[in-house]
């Protein structure tokens, strides 16, 4: 067995002077959480924190997908009466902005969030009180907007807001102040999420874990961590903009006054490009997994797939102007950027075709995680294809704002988001629970999910070019929309009986499912090599990396790395190529003050809906409260 | 403590609800047969003069009714007199004096009926309901309705503050704006 | 085999739906019809695209294969024909994004160079209407209309596009592709329609709650049947002869109706709301909605917010006897 012995330091207890049997349970008491509330509003331990985003991701996933099946049953039939404008516009739009910001975003940090340390072999995620305000931060912003929707002050402009409609004029009351604010909220939850994994990656790999030993699940939440704090920004600075127009007069987006209604597409699609990104790749992060699990062999072309998911990322910041070809902008402009979009299947496509490959040469166990991966394979490649279509300038005049369009995206998202996820969870399901998914039922809600999708989703290609506009609340019955439109809704119908489906499989097997061991599907990444689920804190001695399939390299003992103190939270920082062991340092322990500073922060960004007067009261508040979380407190470092 | 909370959360409720619906039909406000408003609350009879029921509330909170008052405001050609709220040949509706009453029943009147000296009278050629609009918009002018209801800027050249911001004053008949309540809010 | 049939559904649902007056799938004009063509070849070639893919994929799933000793036992013979296999495909992938790129920027260029255009009309998209206004060198010549187009067969007309208040997009599928309508800012359109007929088209940019009611009638005309359409538009509305339809315009005339519409030939002259001048003529009224009848007058007259909740027309209290001298008046404006 190799180990690397670190240096101790003062006289506490290091795991290596502890017997085998009690260090799990010293370790367990040291980095556990406390019972109560108070003990649940402190924690810092990236699991539980974890847990909480998957479970409020997968909450807001159904209230979205609630205003989509709000949708289609008004428009199954042709000058239905279900649902007037207003509230449709209010049930589009919220469908819409809690996909994208509620659901899409965070589901993929969420799971970044429990795996990336366990994958990478530490303690804890860097800057974990960070982590636990960032989730306060977004469960207030999505309470916020779905009790103002519950108000009917619910934003009603779409998920994109296009001034002049949401300006000042045009949108009377608060209702898109409150849209612009839960960008806010949502944003800075997700800045502070990639902020953390990227120092995650780079900082707290296990020693031994070079660059080119990290899991590709590892490289796409990290490339997809860069994408959020480049991105990010653009929407931030455009919501704020937006809320300074309609709040205090500003003529941002006033083009008498020398604004221009066009910058808010430019900010907006600056970020909604990479947005879309930012939901994909952690998709691709669940394939690579599992590709490699089910195939039974290392994933073909982990070079190329690093750099393709490196390409991928920052072609994405190229490619905006694509969702405004039909402003009028000058042609030779829309050309580079048809050109950008297209040149982004190239990436993507060879990801595609190293998967198929190393299920080529694997030998492949058809349980629900592969299942669901060769859905996103039939479902993404079509919504991938028909955005080359919609790449082209002419043809993108047509079908712009269509239900095309609608399609497309639905193939992408769906496909190469949610079906992957699906079958992430089926997949760490056993490790989050210890217990199994039952794999009969996740079969049943494969294929509901699959055919329902496509039935639900297919037709809307045809309404689209056949002339149906986007968020339109009816249509006449003279347009021959209405087979088309009824399919979509009984599709749709499908596609919610395959979440009930899951929704009981999971509820069913939380408590009563088998019983999952360590690594049920033999797998090679280390977060299976602890218990399910897995202990406070993560692993038992910090574990020394040798290969880029730890498990499958290692099948005998894993090498670990010993002289971690025992009694105090303690992670080991390795150099950033090499991943050698460099400094001890310490970990947050628990607080209170990021659930206090996240309410406050709530506190004054709702009040600023209302009056610019809540940023200058509330900011002396928020530093005396962010003072008091960053007061020294008795760690080593700061004696 | 606990009742507190309650309170607060069902004003914000009602409040919330009362602000943001958007009344394609608004409520009714009476036929155009209606009897003229008195303008004093005093008289010579044992009880004091009728006063029809104030509808006023349903309009000046909400912010759909505001913002079609200031629609309109500018498609019947309001500005033509009255400039924005500053006046011209017609007087100032930005400011706190009135010469035939600031009540929004008094506004109503005003532009149903006219008045002397160059209002014309809308009587038949503006429906009830816009009209009741309307007179909603120019109290925002003058702050009487709540702040978070009035409406915002236009996306037009900016002749003064908007609505939401310009200084609050109540609303004294025949008083002027004391200089420190002249500046944007 | 079990996959052919719903290929098959899929396949007839796909053709038999192409026809319709607003669909990109029919065109009837030279624009459109380029913009099928690539539409077509695209579709073509991203179809194979995908079957091909799929066909390897499931070729990938299906095949024998020898058991090996642990995941970890690769064989560099089978890594490097793997290597060779997945660069040919990244480059073919390659070739048909480039192909399919130099193949939209030529039908791009073709579709957008500047054409002289002999009739011009601007128009201006409102909440939730279209204003047409037709341009001439004489200016006694121009005259404004709503929400209908008329065109003469085979010329290319040149639309300038505007807006008065929020972003619209002007879009008749069978003609051409669609421009976005957006306040400040003039962006210009050529249509040509190749044959005479009716076609649809409506705003597609979300614009508030009836941008689902927002369409736009085209019709196309041969020349002289034209020219005789743009005579009587431009001429003002004949004063009625019959004493119902006399009563009716007193009826316009005392009401709220003078404060936005514009009859030219009487007093009113309100420019906030569709002109009205020839509005009997039109195929629809409230911008597509309904059909244009006396009935469906009767009915937006009366009560505008259950047909289109949030129009700016307000309702219009009318006495129960008013009502039909009303509709006839507007209806024989033609």
């Amino acid at each position: 067995m190799s180990e690397t012995v670190l240096e101790p330091h003062a006289k506490e207890p290091l795991d290596t002077d502890v017997p085998d049997g009690e260090l799990a349970k010293r370790l367990a008491a040291t980095w556990g959480t406390a019972d109560g509330l108070i003990g649940a509003l402190s924690t810092v331990d990236h699991k539980a924190i974890g847990r909480r985003y998957i479970l409020t991701g997968f909450f807001f996933l159904i209230l979205g997908g609630l205003a989509a099946v709000a949708m289609r049953l008004q428009l199954a039939v042709p000058d239905n009466s279900l649902i007037g404008p207003d509230l449709y516009d209010q049930i589009f739009t919220m469908h819409g902005t809690t996909m994208m910001f509620l659901f899409g975003v965070p589901i993929g940090e969420a799971l970044a969030v429990y795996l990336v340390p366990l994958m990478v072999g530490t303690r804890n995620i860097a800057f974990p009180r960070l982590n636990a305000f960032s989730y306060y931060v977004y469960l207030f912003g999505g309470v916020m907007i779905w009790v103002a929707f519950g108000l009917n002050i619910g934003p009603d402009n779409g998920w994109f807001s296009y001034v002049p409609l949401a300006g000042p004029e045009f949108s009377p009351g608060k209702r898109a102040d409150f849209w612009a604010q839960m960008v806010t909220f949502t944003e800075v939850a997700a800045l502070a999420v990639a902020v953390e994994i990227v120092v995650t990656v780079l900082k707290l790999r296990a020693p031994g874990m070079t660059l080119d030993r990290i899991p590709l699940f590892v490289w796409a939440m990290f490339v997809n961590a860069f994408l959020i704090i480049f991105a990010m920004p653009a929407v931030m600075l455009g919501s704020t903009l937006l809320i300074l127009d309609r709040l205090l007069d500003t003529h941002f987006f006033n083009q008498a006054e020398g604004g221009d209604p066009l910058l808010w597409q430019h900010l907006f699609w600056f970020f909604g490009h990479p947005e879309v990104y930012i939901i994909f790749l952690p998709g691709t992060a669940f394939v690579s997994a599992i590709v490699a699990t089910f195939a039974r062999r290392p994933v073909f072309g982990y070079p190329a797939i690093v750099l393709s998911l490196i390409a991928t990322g920052f072609l994405s910041f190229g490619l905006w102007v694509h969702h405004m070809f039909t402003t009028g902008l000058p042609q030779l402009g829309a050309t580079f950027f048809t050109a950008s979009s297209m040149m982004i299947a190239i990436p993507t496509g060879i990801q595609i075709f190293c998967w198929i490959a190393t299920l080529w040469d694997g030998k492949p166990i058809y349980r629900t995680p592969l299942l669901f991966v060769l859905g996103f394979f039939f479902i993404f490649v079509a919504g991938g294809l028909s955005g080359i279509m919609l790449a082209s300038v002419p043809i993108d005049t047509q079908v712009h704002d269509t239900y095309f369009v609608v399609a497309h995206f639905h193939y992408v998202l769906i496909g190469g988001a949610v079906f992957p996820l699906i079958g992430a969870i089926y997949y760490w399901f056993p490790k989050f629970t210890g217990r199994m998914l039952r794999e009969r039922l996740g079969r049943w809600h494969f294929w509901l999910a699959f055919i329902g999708f496509n039935v639900a989703f297919f037709p809307m290609h045809i309404s689209g070019l056949r002339g149906m506009p986007r968020r339109v609340y009816t249509y006449p019955a003279e347009m021959g929309w209405d087979t088309l439109n009824l399919i979509s809704t009984l599709g749709a119908s499908l596609f919610v009986v395959s979440f009930l489906v899951f929704i009981y499989n999971v509820a069913a097997s939380a408590r009563g499912g088998d019983v999952a061991g360590d690594n049920p599907w033999d797998a090679s990444t280390l977060e299976w090599a602890t218990t399910s689920p897995p202990p406070p804190h993560n692993f038992d001695r910090i574990p020394f990396v040798t290969s880029r399939e730890p498990l499958w390299a290692e099948r005998e003992t894993l090498p670990v790395v010993t002289g971690l103190a025992v009694d105090k939270r303690e992670v080991v920082i390795t150099t950033t190529t090499e991943a050698l062991p460099d400094l001890k340092e310490s970990s947050p322990d628990p607080t209170v003050w990021p659930f206090v500073s996240a309410i406050v922060v709530g506190v004054i960004f709702i009040a600023s809906i209302f009056t610019p007067w809540a940023v200058a009261w509330g900011a002396p508040v928020a530093a005396l409260v962010i003072t008091a979380w960053f007061w020294p407190k008795s760690m080593e470092e700061d004696r | 403590m606990r009742r507190l909370l309650a309170i607060a959360a069902a004003i914000a409720v009602l409040s919330a609800c009362e602000r943001e619906d958007r009344e394609f039909r608004p409520p009714p406000v009476g036929t155009e047969g209606e009897a003229p408003v008195t303008l004093s609350s005093i008289s010579p009879d044992t009880e004091p003069p009728e006063r029809p029921a104030d509808t006023g509330k349903a309009y000046e909170e909400n912010a759909y009714h505001l913002s079609e008052g200031k629609r309109l405001f500018a498609w019947f050609n309001c500005n033509g007199c009255h400039a924005n709220g500053g006046g011209g040949s017609g007087p100032a509706l930005m400011d706190d004096s009135w010469i035939y009453g600031g009540a929004l029943r008094n506004i109503v009147q005003t532009i149903r009926e006219g008045r002397p000296n160059g209002m014309p009278s809308f009587r038949g050629k503006i429906p009830e309901e816009q009209i009741t609009q309307i007179a909603a918009y120019v109290r925002s002018m003058e702050r009487q309705v709540p702040q978070d209801a009035a409406p915002g800027r236009n996306d037009d050249l900016m002749p003064r503050p908007s609505e939401h911001r310009l200084p609050a004053s109540p609303a004294v008949p025949g008083g002027t704006v004391p200089p420190s309540g002249q500046a944007p809010q | 085999m079990c996959c052919c049939r719903p290929a098959l559904v899929v396949l007839a649902l796909t053709l038999t739906g192409c026809t319709g007056w607003q669909s990109s799938l029919d065109p009837q004009g030279p624009q459109a019809d380029s913009l099928a063509t690539l539409f077509w070849v695209f579709t073509a070639v991203l179809t194979l695209v995908w079957f091909l893919t799929m066909a390897m994929l499931l070729l990938s799933l299906r095949r024998d294969r020898a058991a090996r000793a642990g995941p970890l036992s690769l064989e560099p013979q089978a890594e490097r024909s793997m290597i060779r296999a997945v660069s040919a495909a990244g480059a073919l992938t390659t070739a048909i994004v480039i192909a399919l790129t130099v193949v939209s920027y030529a039908a791009q260029r073709a579709l957008f160079s500047s054409r002289e255009a002999p009739l011009t009309l601007m128009v201006k998209g409102h909440q939730w209407w279209w204003e047409v206004t037709y341009e001439d060198a004489q200016p006694s010549r121009r005259f404004t209309t709503a929400n209908e187009i008329h065109v003469p067969v085979g010329q290319p007309v040149l639309i300038k596009l505007h807006s008065s208040d929020v972003i619209h997009s002007f879009w008749i599928p069978s003609l051409a592709g669609k421009m976005d309508v957006i306040p400040g800012r003039e962006n210009r359109l050529v249509i040509e329609a190749s044959k005479d007929g009716t076609f649809r088209g409506q705003c597609a940019e979300f614009c508030g709650w009836q941008h689902a009611h927002m369409a736009i009638t085209l019709v196309a005309h041969p020349a002289e049947d034209f020219e005789r359409w743009r005579e009587n538009q431009i001429s003002a509305a004949e004063p009625p002869d019959d004493p119902l339809r006399k009563r009716g315009m007193e009826i316009f005339l005392s009401r709220p109706c003078v404060m936005c519409h514009q009859i030219r030939g009487t007093p009113a002259a309100g420019k906030v709301a569709p002109d009205l001048t020839h509005v009997g003529g039109r195929l629809h009224i409230a911008a597509g909605t309904l059909p244009n009848s006396r009935g469906n007058l009767a009915a937006w007259i009366t009560d505008p917010q259950g047909i289109k909740p949030g129009a700016h027309m307000p309702l219009v209290r009318l006495e129960a006897d008013e009502i039909e001298p009303l509709t006839r008046y507007l209806e024989g404006l033609r």
